[in-house]
């Protein structure tokens, strides 16, 4: 199946991240990651979410029937950049510690703690490349992880922006179909 | 209005406002301020004490299906407000438009497992159009307003308005002054007019199209402008079961219901035509069957206010989103006129050779009571008198029913359909009684049914409700279940013989009239003895008892593959 990456913008308002995962479980929607936080705008949230499905379609328009939801959009397709962050709290010893930092750096990883038998490394890059970096360090011995999910922003001019679908009431339709 | 007020009086004043004139509840705790502040409304709205806050709920849905208005109904917070659980659920199936209000407990305690505290918008959340906790009186009006909004824009549905006690206590001086925020809600209600030309288009070419009409219609008032389309076109009509009503069965370009108690016919038409245009209906399984295998060689059009329904359960070539009146008026303008094909004539012939209401209701030469005796009966009084609405519960009786009564007007059919609630037909006659004190409200139910909800009859009888009749097509069993149990599970009859009282006599305990019928020449005489009667009237109709509806398409399987007429005997029974 297909991996679509979704972006999503939504009126931060109670509840409204429980009810877009209440309908991702209970229409049977596999979702891979699903990141939520504020956008530029106040008072919208802006929401990245990975999902394997063949009935994408289905996930924006279900979405779209929650009342908060401004606007879905499939950035699959377009050019994106698409960034992932994870923390890993690496095993290590005196004689193999160099090694691990040489590999940090190798990836453009940060070191941000060190103590006698562990290294904490943040990883921030696209979600191969951070995978590829946790296959590479698994080795060492991982004793804690954490991966933040995909977040993503489609390249050049074009914007996902909050304000656009806020006090725009006259525009007609903002979050209707994908058809008209 | 610049004096304080209780966050309650906020919320009758709310009431007032978007035109209330009823609503159905119980108090309890949590409401109780609520409550306090209704007895200065009293005259402003009327308030029906139900029995159950289930019957609060199908009550206010009767009255919404059979106004178009908004439904509402109110509980109390935990047991309170579970018990409107099952019809939200069964308003949001049907689109329902429903504004549920509970009690919750303070905000103080909120959240501590207090004493009647469920999270109720937590529980319905995936059966509401949308819901609210409210914990300030400050949101009340602005929330007020903004549920009855969605609840009867758009495609409508149920919302639940769940307010803390000290909210409603709390006191302030309101603010009418409201702006709705609802940046993400822009129900599109005109049709793209590139897509109606596309579906015009292929309309035209069509050699063998069809029209599904289905709830949307009803609820958009557009049973005029199908007629004229349908006219207009030459394109034979089919309803859903929900779309009973949206255009007269006694028209020559109706053909009837499709689906899984559906038409042979009818089903046989959706299996051959080369276009079909589904107006306001969403494909429910039990109308498509296998839906891999439903209308193999149609080029579907799907009108609909819900974008999210369109493609959902089937692929389909033009989607239309809008509201189903200005759509049908966008296809009148731009669809020219259509001369009727010999393909009415083939699903006449079709019909012609399967069977069809009348054969149906040919009866063996006996005095024993068959469930159709009474549906016969009643077709012909309800068509001789006029002025009714017929609300009918879920099950065998409830198939029977849309068969075999013709249905001619708009929200003249009322029924629990895609949330198949037993127990949705007593309650609900109760809101349309009050909705329609001028109509006669008939009932048709199962014993099982009937014995889910009807405490309501006191209720009925404490309002003075006088228009409701009701017929309890009694066979002593879950009848539907034991109707699968006896083809497809060989009449292993697990849990489905089903004992009552006697309906009679229980009505007589209720104050209303009771009757009892067993034999086919009782049937005429006890309807027009429940039409003298001023009052609510309960009939026991005790037919045969092992009647299986049919004709019936077994789940799962296509809709061109149904099973006509009982199978004779089963070699291995």
């Amino acid at each position: 199946m297909k991996k679509h990456t979704l972006v999503a913008l939504m009126q931060d308002r109670p509840g409204v991240l429980t009810r877009a995962v209440s309908l991702f479980r209970r229409r049977g929607f596999n979702i891979e990651s699903l990141t939520v936080g504020h956008s530029e705008t106040p008072g919208i949230s802006r929401m990245t979410l990975v999902v394997e499905s063949e009935a994408v379609e289905q996930v924006v328009k279900q979405l779209y029937r929650l009342i908060e939801v401004l606007k879905v959009s499939d950035v699959t397709d377009d050019p994106a950049v698409e960034r992932e962050m994870a923390l890993v709290k690496v095993h290590c010893t005196n004689t193999n510690r160099s090694e691990i930092v040489t590999l940090t750096q190798l990836f453009d990883a940060k070191i941000v703690d060190v103590a006698n038998t562990s290294i904490i490394v943040e990883m921030t890059g696209s979600p191969n490349k951070v995978q590829n970096f946790v296959d590479v360090i698994r080795p060492f011995g991982i004793k804690e992880m954490m991966r933040t999910g995909r977040v993503a922003m489609v390249r050049g001019a074009r914007t996902h922006q909050g304000s656009d679908y806020v006090g725009a009431e006259e525009n007609g339709h903002v979050a209707a179909s994908t058809w008209n | 209005m610049s004096e304080k007020m209780t966050g309650a009086h906020i919320m009758c004043e709310a009431l007032v406002r978007e035109g209330v004139e009823v609503i159905f509840g119980i108090p309890g705790g949590a409401i109780m301020p609520f409550y306090y502040a209704m007895y200065e409304y009293r005259d402003k709205f009327r308030h029906i004490l139900c029995r159950h806050e289930q019957g609060a709920g199908h009550a206010a849905e009767g009255y919404a299906r059979a106004t178009g208005r908004v439904g509402v109904c109110v509980a109390t917070s935990g047991p309170g407000a579970t018990n409107l659980v099952t019809p939200i659920a069964d308003a949001w199936m049907d689109s329902t438009p429903l504004v549920a209000i509970t009690g919750q407990v303070s905000s103080l305690v909120v959240g501590k497992d207090a004493f009647q505290e469920t999270d109720i918008t937590g529980i319905t959340m995936p059966i509401t159009k949308h819901n609210y906790l409210v914990k300030r009186i400050d949101d009340i009006p602005y929330v007020m307003k903004e549920a009855f909004y969605l609840a009867s824009t758009g495609r409508p549905g149920p919302v639940l308005v769940d307010i803390t006690k000290d909210a409603q206590q709390a006191r302030t001086v309101p603010n009418w002054d409201i702006k709705l925020a609802l940046p993400g809600y822009k129900p599109t209600l005109q049709g793209n007019r590139k897509q109606i030309r596309a579906a015009v288009e292929l309309l035209t070419g069509a050699q063998k199209p069809l029209i599904m009409a289905g709830n949307g219609v009803i609820m958009a008032g557009a049973t005029e402008e199908l007629r004229t389309f349908a006219e207009r076109t030459g394109i034979p009509v089919i309803t859903t079961l929900h779309g009973l009503g949206a255009f007269p069965e006694d028209h020559p370009l109706s053909i009837g219901m499709p689906g899984m108690h559906g038409w042979v016919h009818v089903n046989r038409a959706i299996q051959e035509c080369d276009v079909l245009i589904n107006i306001g209906g969403r494909f429910d399984d039990r109308v498509t069957g296998k839906a891999s295998t439903f209308a193999p060689n149609a080029r579907v059009i799907h009108v609909d206010i819900d974008p999210s329904e369109i493609g959902k359960n089937v692929r389909t070539e033009v989607p239309i989103v809008g509201d189903a009146k200005l759509v049908l008026q966008a296809l009148i303008e731009e669809m020219p006129p259509r001369e009727a094909t010999a393909w009415m004539q083939h699903i006449r012939q079709l019909q012609a050779t399967h069977q069809h209401k009348q054969q149906y209701l040919n009866r063996p030469d006996t005095n024993q009571l068959m469930p159709h005796d009474v549906y016969a009966a009643l077709n012909r009084t309800l068509k001789e008198r006029g002025n009714y609405r017929v609300i009918t519960d879920v099950g065998q009786h409830q198939m029977w029913a849309a068969q075999l009564i013709d249905w001619s007007r708009p929200r003249s059919h009322i029924t629990s359909g895609g949330s198949g609630t037993m127990g949705f037909a007593v309650p609900a006659a109760l809101g349309a009684a009050i909705a329609c004190p001028d109509e006669t409200i008939w009932v048709i139910c199962g014993d099982g049914g009937f014995q889910m909800t009807n405490q309501e009859l006191a209720t009925i009888v404490q309002e003075g409700i006088t228009n409701i009749k009701i017929a309890i097509i009694n066979n002593g069993y879950l009848g539907m279940v034991r109707q699968w149990q006896e083809l497809f599970e060989d009449r292993r009859y697990s849990h489905t013989l089903l004992s009552g009282p006697d309906f009679a006599r229980l009505a007589e305990a209720y104050g209303v009239c009771g009757m009892t019928v067993e034999t086919v020449d009782g049937v005429e005489p006890a309807i027009e003895a429940a039409y003298n009667h001023k009052g609510t009237v309960v009939i026991d109709f005790r037919v045969e008892r092992e009647v299986n509806v049919f004709p019936m398409v077994p789940q799962g399987k296509s809709i061109g593959d149904m099973i006509e007429q009982q199978p004779t005997a089963n070699p291995t029974a």
